[in-house]
């Protein structure tokens, strides 16, 4: 028999089902788990109790994993509410966002070439700030039940975003080597 | 009114034994062993009085070895057959040992890692590392006078699953039981943490004798959590040695020097490194086969200058793991230096700098790694220490898979914390196609010829589809000790194929088993009552275990369950009598299968009630006020 995982992350950790969670709750909610789950407690258990332990450890890495990322928080409701964020899919995004994504990538790749260091400082600032507009955002979305749908289009904006952090700490990782 | 005693979960009620548990740092170049004595962390002392027991061991034509001081102070009498830094050699194939330069073993290349050829026979690492830790045991059971339950063995950081398999096969192969694989540098912060009752985050920068880690770790009230983790398992002290002993190579003209001589200008530049730390300048003679005599002599400011690049390749993964935390040098609270290679002044420099702030210098750089491990392996082995600490710690590097192109798939990224799950879908490329290849690597890098292969297995007998139609869904999974699982399911038609990620020299449990048959010199009769010995001891853990359980939290169980499991220990305490292996284990399993779903509603209990504060332990407490 496998431990009954069907209650949302939300509901594993005693969690209003939000996306404006206090970190700091959810950080003492998924120690409080662990501290009662992780097989450091059950090295000397029995095999039973050994295996629950490992699988009620890994949900609760899941959980905690899932609801700390603000994008993996908003996707996640998304999820739970039956909405689809079709991330893999679907292309169609604004003209001006696209071409805006291909002037910043096209720019990180100009700051790798040059080993430009605070050409992509400046691009991760603008990243970073384009991201808290967005994350407001999808906070009023997700908290309307009329707006749910428009929160897709904001993951998947937010979903490249995060893909360009990726490239520009690649970058960086480059021109220190 | 007697008040009843409620135990925390998956603790025994039986009356408090103290179990002997160990730490061990099973180190490049010096290895030791660690206990908690009446709640305090110790290092262990060996018989010559020394803690520190050399990771050296030197084999016979006889077949016998020696382990430790002596054949290190020998190693150039002999050092075709006087291995020093096996741990280097872990888990490693020839194309990783050909980066070290000349060595003077004979390598033999053999699936997944080399062997060694010595006048005892062909060794393998783990059989060498196996010898250290055999020492190492017998040290604990002379001084603790006991049998031990289990050990906690330290692996670095970064190693890979082919490293740490490597590690645990060659502890059981010294009749060691791992409670756990643990991280140097965690357990460093574990020392660290709870002898300073530090909180906030904290960089461990742990540079060995052949390895490299960067932690970073997060202290929360006896929660230790790693934030990220970096390295490099082929940089350490070592490399230092190599540098200078090249530099005299050049400068005396010595560039055919044999091994034995290689030897000596190592273990001479060892020793000049270690003087340079606390003086500007150093000197030394080594005598030379065909008795020439070598006067060597190097000033600090040459050593620094000539190992600035090896000190440089410790910032990349330090840059990496911070950038990784997404956190800015002002965040780290403080920094532990770990391992006897962080005593040069270069290496503390370039840390200073780099973090912009003073080093904490209240640890032995040598000895914290076996005192966090000891800390550990006392929680694990079930002894109440007050302490209520966790350890949440990370996967060093992403785990994959290989797909078109020799492109690796990235399935579960690096620093996630563990134990972890994760499962993709994948499909097939040709019509008709019915198996599929399914190749683990480890690694960072986009190309699978760049990462560590960790294992190749195929999911066989799928019915035939059109390209693209199968799916088939591939999860991953890695333990507490870093260990990796992988399965492989065809989603339409149901077929399984799984595997434990063994590394391709992969000894199975039954080599294990006959090559632990082989090293101990007792009769066959012997070996059978151990085997016996070990079953009894299981199944009464077990009945106490769930006798305990019952006592605690009989509201959980209905008649039947209760009856049930009842019925089981009665079984069970018949097979023990009956003293036959094979009754006692499917009686052990009985029992088991009859707790199951008791158990999975103890554990959700345990979490509804720390979750609304109302801890088992709080309960504990009102009881006995």
């Amino acid at each position: 028999m496998n431990p009954d995982f069907t209650k949302t992350h939300f509901a594993l950790f005693g969690l209003a089902t939000s996306f404006a969670i206090d970190a700091n709750d959810l950080d003492r909610a998924y120690r409080d788990v662990q501290r009662e789950v992780h097989p450091d407690r059950f090295a000397n258990a029995p095999d039973v109790e050994k295996r629950l332990a490992a699988q009620w450890a890994t949900q609760a890495n899941e959980a905690y994993r899932t609801l700390k990322s603000p994008l993996g928080r908003g996707r996640y409701l998304l999820k739970i509410n039956g909405i689809d964020t079709e991330e893999e899919r679907n292309t169609a995004m604004p003209l001006a966002f696209l071409t805006q994504q291909m002037e910043w990538r096209e720019a990180v790749v100009e700051a790798r070439a040059a080993h430009d260091e605070q050409a992509l400082d400046g691009l991760a600032k603008q990243k970073r700030a384009d991201e808290k507009a967005l994350f407001a955002l999808l906070s009023t979305q997700l908290a309307n039940a009329a707006t749910m749908m428009d929160a897709r289009e904001t993951v998947r904006k937010l979903r490249f975003l995060e893909k360009l952090g990726e490239e520009i700490d690649l970058a960086s990782e480059a021109i220190e080597q | 009114m007697a008040l009843l005693q409620i135990s925390e979960p998956g603790e025994s009620t039986a009356p408090h034994q103290h179990r002997l548990a160990v730490g061990i740092d099973l180190g490049t170049t010096n290895s030791l062993i660690a206990t908690v004595k009446s709640g305090a962390a110790e290092v262990l002392i060996g018989h010559d009085g020394d803690k520190l027991v050399p990771s050296v061991v030197r084999y016979f034509e006889d077949g016998h070895c020696e382990v430790g001081a002596k054949p290190k102070a020998e190693q150039a009498e002999d050092p075709a057959n006087t291995i020093v830094s096996v741990k280097r050699f872990m888990g490693r194939g020839m194309v990783d040992v050909a980066k070290y330069g000349a060595l003077p073993y004979k390598f033999i290349d053999a699936p997944g890692m080399v062997k060694i050829d010595t006048v005892a026979g062909v060794k393998s690492p783990v059989d060498v590392s196996a010898e250290i830790l055999k020492v190492l045991r017998v040290q604990a059971e002379e001084a603790l006078a006991g049998e031990l339950v289990g050990a906690v063995i330290t692996v670095p950081a970064y190693f890979d699953d082919a490293q740490r398999q490597a590690t645990k096969d060659a502890a059981r192969l010294a009749g060691i039981n791992v409670l756990r694989l643990l991280n140097e540098p965690t357990a460093a912060a574990i020392a660290y943490g709870l002898d300073n009752a530090s909180e906030g985050i904290f960089a461990v920068f742990d540079l060995g004798g052949g390895t490299f880690d960067i932690s970073i770790l997060k202290l929360t009230r006896g929660v230790f959590e790693v934030l990220a983790t970096n390295g490099d398992a082929a940089l350490g002290g070592d490399d230092f040695d190599q540098a200078i002993a090249a530099h005299w190579r050049k400068l005396h003209n010595l560039v055919s020097a044999n091994h034995k001589d290689m030897r000596r200008l190592l273990m001479t530049a060892r020793t000049v490194k270690e003087t340079l730390t606390s003086q500007t300048e150093a000197a030394a003679e080594i005598q030379l086969s065909y008795g020439q005599t070598l006067n060597v002599k190097l000033s600090r400011a040459e050593f620094h200058a000539m190992t600035a690049h090896l000190v440089e390749r410790t910032l990349g993964p330090v840059k990496k793991a911070m950038r990784d935390t997404k956190l800015a040098t002002d965040d780290i609270n403080g920094i532990v230096m770990v391992g006897g290679a962080t005593r040069m002044l270069h290496v503390q420099q370039a840390v200073t700098s780099f973090f912009g702030k003073p080093l904490l210098n209240n640890v032995d750089p040598d000895k914290v790694v076996a005192l966090g491990a000891a800390i550990q392996a006392n929680v694990l082995a079930g002894n109440k220490t007050g302490e209520d600490m966790l350890l949440l710690d990370v996967i060093p590097l992403s785990l994959g898979l290989e797909t078109m192109g020799g492109l690796a798939e990235k399935i579960i990224p690096r620093n996630s914390t563990i134990p972890v799950a994760r499962a993709q879908e994948f499909t097939t490329f040709k019509d008709g196609q019915t198996a599929m290849m399914l190749h683990v690597v480890q690694g960072e890098r986009e190309l699978v010829k760049d990462c560590r292969s960790l294992a190749r297995f195929t999911l066989r007998g799928f019915p035939p589809m059109v390209a693209g139609a199968a799916r088939i869904k591939v999860t991953f999974q890695v333990d507490a000790d870093g260990m990796v699982a992988v399965a492989a399911e065809e989603l339409t038609s149901g077929v399984v194929a799984q595997i434990d990620v063994k590394p391709s020299y992969g000894l199975t449990d039954a080599e294990i088993a006959s090559m632990l048959q082989a090293s101990f010199t007792h009769a066959e009769a012997d070996a059978g009552a151990r085997v016996l010995a070990e079953a009894a001891t299981d199944a009464q853990r077990l009945i106490e275990a769930v006798t305990a359980a019952v006592a605690a939290d009989h509201a959980l169980l209905n008649a039947t369950d209760q009856a049930a499991i009842s019925h089981a220990i009665r079984a069970l305490e018949a097979a023990v009598s009956r003293q036959k292996v094979s009754g006692i284990k499917a009686a052990i399993d009985t029992l088991s299968n009859a707790t199951e779903s008791f158990a999975a509603r103890r554990m959700d209990k345990s979490v509804a009630a720390a979750l609304t504060g109302r801890s088992l332990a709080t309960l504990e407490n009102i009881h006995t006020k």
